[in-house]
């Protein structure tokens, strides 16, 4: 299998910078997910790797190899697109022959390998049949059969999820990973789906505007996100904000409030902090905690009943809007106030800049 | 979902439709019934303008004396070389159009516009584009560039009479056909061409195994609206060659009006029409069946 290498790869469009440098280093076997928000570039840039969209600058190197100028199908690579992509006239034995045929592979190895990958993915029954009379799913497990009968070097899949209904996709996700541990073949996968890349990925790259923001392991980027932007984008329902000011600076971590009162110890390293500036504090919903003696006073604005939890729109006195996830049971009403104590050990300081301000403690599970 | 969507008095309102809708359909049927009728009943009867003596019933003379006629099968070997000739070169040259015209180039809206207009010239304007314009042995444009490089230019509509036409012909038909194709070879999944390119097809292969079988459906439809016209071509004939030279280029149209208006000979030209009628509705049989086929898959 292989190693994926991006040095500094730009994609320019009419003048206008798509991807503005990106530098990645992909190790054998591994798991990859492009995330962003839609336009952030990440379809771009996958579609850089595979060959379809011209590298406007930087290097492309699979296997210690510059592959820059060769054709797709001469990198070694085999891709799933979001529409499947599958030849309509042809049936399904014949969308996985095209690519071994076209290879110039004896008839005889391609029946064999065909039949193999067929039964891996229970897509015997199915090989006479013509895409059109096949289900989503089944349509999707060919676009992967396609792929996998070429035995390339690293998969490419490009949002190929995003066509199923929400039941086939966690079912399709479970396959995908299942399958990646089977092949432990190098894979690179869009979405814009932060539930995918946090269960499937080894390694996360987050992408907005053509800039790499943070690439780490899934927790990594929800216990530890680099600035502003990734704690907003990991993590659903996304990470509640609020206005702070510094108010002392000790070993044990900064300690900030809000404009009327109610201050807080994080636990992270001042950096260049200085006293009385403004941050932003960052809290999951899962973070916050109702507690009758809390001091955060609110009013409770909407109840979201997701069975196995809750979650509560909560607007402070300021209007600030917090989420609040509790349990299931918990018997929250509309319109009645709400004290809330935030854990403080698990909150999130930004600068100015929006920077994260380095934890004191690592995540036990974010490598 | 279908008997709850029809109303329930459905019947009543067949009958007030049946009745408002009579005219029409009566209209229609005098329209298309009486020529037939007319048509078939000439053909069994004596009737030639110049001679009015010449009268009542024919038997199948009228026929024997077509299908016997020379000028006949010439007319119908001609009839059928021209529909497959246009054809061919309108599919043929229509779809590596279309092909090309997909592409990204500089000036590909003009370029477009440029190949679909000649199918809105008129064919008997076109004809004399060509014949005067273009191809006259004497001041025809082709002919000045012949003589530019010290050719002897070709009397084309003498010497190869059918195959002008069938070139005048094609030139007429080949912008319906790219203005069919290509919005079919749009309308083809760029992500399919992606994925054949992943697959190492290159341009060959992506035309050949998916643009080829992508257009299957475009070029029958094409096929089969072309060959009802081309079966009829008429005017193209009568301003270029008249059907010369002696009957070279005459087609089963041209030999039916011949008859009629030329040699004044109702019940030959009778009994023409109704073998006209007889071919074309063979020929539509076939391409209707071949057309239902493809558009089902």
């Amino acid at each position: 299998m292989a190693k994926v290498e991006l040095r500094d790869i730009r994609k320019t469009y009419n003048a206008e910078e798509i991807i503005k440098g990106v530098s990645l280093d992909i190790e054998n076997e591994e798991f990859v997910v492009f995330v962003g928000p839609s336009g952030c570039g990440k379809s771009t840039l996958l579609r850089m790797i595979a060959g379809l969209e011209e590298i406007s600058g930087g290097d492309l190197m699979i296997d210690g190899a510059r592959v820059n100028d060769l054709e797709p199908a001469k990198r070694g690579l085999a891709m799933v697109f979001q529409s499947y992509a599958l030849y309509p006239h042809m049936n399904v034995y014949r969308n996985m022959e095209f690519g071994l045929k076209l290879a110039g592979m004896p008839e005889a190895e391609r029946r064999q390998k065909i039949t193999d990958v067929a039964r891996t993915l229970q897509l015997d029954a199915y090989l006479k049949h013509k895409p059109g009379q096949l289900s989503g799913g089944q349509r999707q497990r060919v676009a992967i059969g396609r792929a996998i009968v070429r035995n390339p070097k690293v998969f490419l899949f490009d949002e190929p999820l995003s066509n199923l209904d929400a039941a086939l996709r966690g079912q399709m996700r479970v396959e995908l990973a299942t399958l990646h541990r089977r092949l432990k073949a190098t894979t690179i996968y869009v979405t814009h789906d932060q539930v995918e890349a946090m269960t499937m990925a080894d390694k996360i790259v987050v992408l907005q505007k053509g800039v790499v923001e943070q690439v780490g392991s899934p927790l990594e980027l929800y216990h530890h996100p680099r600035n502003l932007f990734v704690a907003r984008f990991i993590g659903s329902p996304p990470m509640n904000f609020l206005p702070v000011t510094t108010r002392s600076i000790d070993p044990e971590g900064v300690t900030v409030a809000r404009d009327r009162g109610e201050s807080l110890l994080v636990p992270v390293l001042p950096g260049e902090t200085a006293s009385a500036e403004a941050l932003t504090l960052g809290v999951r919903p899962e973070h916050i905690v109702i507690d009758p003696e809390g001091d955060v006073h609110g009013t409770i604005r909407m109840v979201e009943r997701l069975g196995a939890l809750t979650l509560l729109h909560v607007t402070l006195a300021d209007d600030t809007l917090l989420i609040v996830q509790t349990d299931g049971d918990h018997g929250g009403e509309i319109d009645r106030p709400i004290r809330l104590r935030l854990q403080a050990d698990n909150c999130h300081l930004f600068d100015a800049r929006g920077i994260a301000l380095t934890k004191l403690t690592r995540h036990r599970l974010a490598r | 979902m279908e008997a709850a969507l029809t109303p329930p008095d459905r019947v009543t309102r067949k009958k007030g439709a049946g009745i408002f809708l009579s005219p029409a359909v009566i209209i229609l049927l005098i329209w298309s019934l009486i020529p037939l009728v007319l048509t078939l009943w000439y053909s069994f009867q004596n009737y030639n303008l110049v001679d009015p003596t010449l009268k009542g019933f024919a038997g199948v003379s009228n026929y024997v004396y077509l299908l016997t006629d020379p000028d006949f099968l010439y007319s119908l070997l001609n009839t059928v070389l021209l529909v497959l000739g246009v054809l061919v070169v309108s599919v043929g040259g229509g779809v590596l159009l279309a092909v090309l015209y997909d592409q990204e180039f500089w000036g590909r809206g003009i370029a477009r516009v440029l190949v679909i207009s000649p199918f809105f010239v008129m064919p008997t304007v076109s004809a004399l584009l060509w014949k005067n314009l273009m191809l006259h042995p004497i001041y025809g444009v082709y002919s000045a560039f012949m003589r530019a490089v010290g050719l002897q230019p070709i009397d084309w509509l003498a010497q190869y009479p059918m195959q002008t036409v069938m070139m005048i012909v094609a030139w007429e038909w080949l912008p319906f056909a790219v203005l069919i194709l290509l919005t079919a070879v749009q309308s083809l999944d760029h992500e399919q061409k992606e994925a054949a390119r992943m697959d190492g097809a290159g341009p060959i292969a992506r035309f050949r195994y998916i643009i080829l079988p992508h257009l299957s459906r475009a070029i029958t439809v094409v096929v089969m609206i072309e060959t009802i016209y081309l079966l009829t071509v008429f005017a193209e004939i009568s301003v270029t060659t008249s059907g010369g030279p002696g009957v070279a280029s005459t087609n089963l149209a041209f030999l039916i009006f011949s008859r009629a208006l030329q040699q004044f000979d109702i019940g030959g030209a009778s009994a023409g029409g109704v073998v006209a009628i007889v071919i074309a509705n063979i020929i539509a049989a076939f391409l209707v069946r071949a057309v239902a086929r493809n558009l089902e898959a």
